[in-house]
């Protein structure tokens, strides 16, 4: 048997799960419009928006664990990927079926020609595709199962993460801001694991 | 002032802007005098009211279209002006740093009468009406907005346009101090907008100071806009401070920014895509999180008003 969970990962992954939920919390208070909150004036706009930045910025923390367990020695923290992972599923998900529910009313004749047709909508797309294997094998099980393969399954994530940015930021009309932002965030996150597999590569050359 | 155009006036034939004002002048100083009955002078139709009601209350338009408006919260926190930032919210939030009175508008270019009037010059002799119109955005969403203004055709008569007068250009306020978003380079200041002389003189074609039978709210334009209803909500420049004649089709914000994604017509159609999303439906906005999407109507559903204003004209090609 495994040695038990410390308490304090316990603590934080119930926290960590807390405020993975909240976002979608705030989005069902809102769209009940309890004590004056409100979706605004395009409802189904805002809820792709959060939707969709929520699952990004779950990404983008699923890809910060490695390099801050490096850093610091805390191997603890690989436990948290999964969770951030699987939210980061669960957020892409309700952003799919808020585009193809709320704003195409199930229309998949719509839906398929957006996708075949729309570059960003193609690129979005086959983020989320990419991501329903991954989520498949996040069990223990799966892992187990898969061994060597299921690292290199999963580096499919850096590409995920890519396609998400650039779905992002080819729907912007003109302000590129916050997708430049995420596009420089993935920039030192993917830069990292360059210097470290250099590293690896010269230490190993060197002995 | 209410003079009807003519196309064959020579530049000659201009009145020096000097001699325009000291007219208007020396008729002030004949009311005063009580040589001049104020009626003759100015009507006094319309003015920025204060209180933000309007004195008289603005007719009703027969030509209104019978959907339900959207509500003023929506019109009014649910806006493009990037001016005042590029978020929905932000205009709602930045724009009442925007200094409306006074406020005054320069006319220039191919025109007889040119200069800088005060916006109560502009308003004085206008009839206000109650318009309901279609808004369709280039980001396929729409509302249903009900205007307070008058037909541009009659504003720019008074200015009597030459001959040559075949495009009308507009340009918004860009005033770094009192619009934040002018600080970025997000687009390039002044926003400007444009139109042909014929859709300019286009009955449709609404100079706007109000909205809900109110003054506009700064973020929707204050004190002085257009409204084209059958072009995406772009081409309706907003707190115009100059109107300008020229023969030459001028320069358009969004079509300098995105050549390839916004044209110089920017007419609703929902057989010419954005190059990016679809424009065959929209989201018509006010009917909730459930609300199905609505087909897109060719010139957003003004086509037996406009359509005539481009036969022969290749609308993929001229988009």
């Amino acid at each position: 048997m495994a040695v038990a969970t410390p308490r304090w990962v316990i603590a934080v992954k119930v926290a960590l799960w807390a405020a993975c939920l909240a976002p979608f919390a705030l989005v069902v208070l809102r769209a009940l419009e309890f004590h004056g909150l409100s979706l605004g004036a395009d409802p189904v706009q805002e809820l792709l928006n959060v939707f969709g930045k929520t699952a990004l910025n779950l990404l983008l923390l699923t890809l910060c664990i490695t390099p801050i367990r490096r850093s610091t020695g805390i191997n603890r923290l690989i436990s948290f990927r999964r969770l951030f992972g699987l939210f980061a599923f669960f957020y892409a998900v309700l952003h799919f079926t808020t585009y193809a529910w709320l704003d195409l009313g199930f229309a998949w004749d719509h839906v398929f020609e957006d996708i075949a047709k729309r570059p960003y909508i193609t690129v979005g797309f086959t983020a989320l595709l990419l991501l329903i294997p991954l989520a498949a094998t996040s069990t223990n099980r799966m892992q187990r199962a898969l061994g060597r393969n299921w690292v290199k399954l999963h580096r499919l994530v850096y590409v995920i993460a890519v396609l998400g940015v650039v779905h992002f930021w080819w729907q912007v009309k003109r302000d590129i801001s916050e997708p430049l932002l995420y596009a420089f965030l993935l920039t030192v996150l993917l830069g990292v694991r360059l210097h470290h597999a250099w590293t690896l590569r010269r230490k190993a050359a060197s002995q | 002032m209410r003079t009807k155009p003519d196309t064959r006036i020579k530049p000659s034939d201009i009145t020096p802007e000097a001699t325009f004002f000291n007219r208007r002048a020396l008729l002030k100083t004949a009311v005063a005098a009580g040589l001049v009955p104020s009626m003759m002078a100015t009507s006094d139709a319309a003015t920025i009211p204060a209180d933000g009601d309007f004195n008289p209350k603005p007719k009703k338009w027969a030509g209104s279209v019978t959907d339900t408006p959207n509500t003023l919260k929506d019109i009014s926190t649910y806006n493009n002006y990037y001016e005042f930032g590029t978020g929905k919210g932000d205009p709602a939030v930045n724009a009442h740093t925007l200094k409306t009175s006074p406020w005054s508008v320069q006319v220039s270019g191919e025109a007889g009468k040119t200069g800088t009037f005060t916006l109560e010059d502009i308003l004085k002799p206008h009839d206000l009406e109650e318009r309901i119109y279609r808004l369709r955005c280039v980001e396929a969403w729409s509302m249903v907005i009900p205007w307070v203004g008058f037909p541009l055709a009659d504003l720019i008569k008074r200015f009597e346009p030459t001959s040559q007068a075949k495009y009308v250009s507009f340009l918004t306020l860009a005033d770094r101090n009192q619009m934040p978003g002018v600080r970025t380079s997000v687009l390039e200041w002044p926003y400007r907008e444009g139109l042909t002389i014929e859709e300019a003189m286009h009955p449709l074609t609404l100079v706007t100071v109000g909205v809900y039978g109110k003054v506009l709210p700064n973020q929707n334009g204050a004190p002085i806009r257009i409204v084209v209803p059958w072009k995406y909500g772009f081409k309706s420049a907003k707190s115009i401070v100059r109107i300008h004649f020229t023969d030459k089709r001028p320069q358009t914000s969004w079509n300098m920014a995105a050549p390839q994604e916004y044209g110089f017509y920017s007419n609703v159609n929902p057989k010419v895509d954005h190059p990016r999303w679809s424009q065959a439906s929209e989201r018509k906005l006010g009917g909730g999180l459930f609300a199905a999407r609505a087909p897109t109507l060719m010139f957003n559903g003004y086509a037996d008003q406009v359509a005539s204003l481009y036969t022969g004209l290749d609308l993929a090609k001229n988009y």
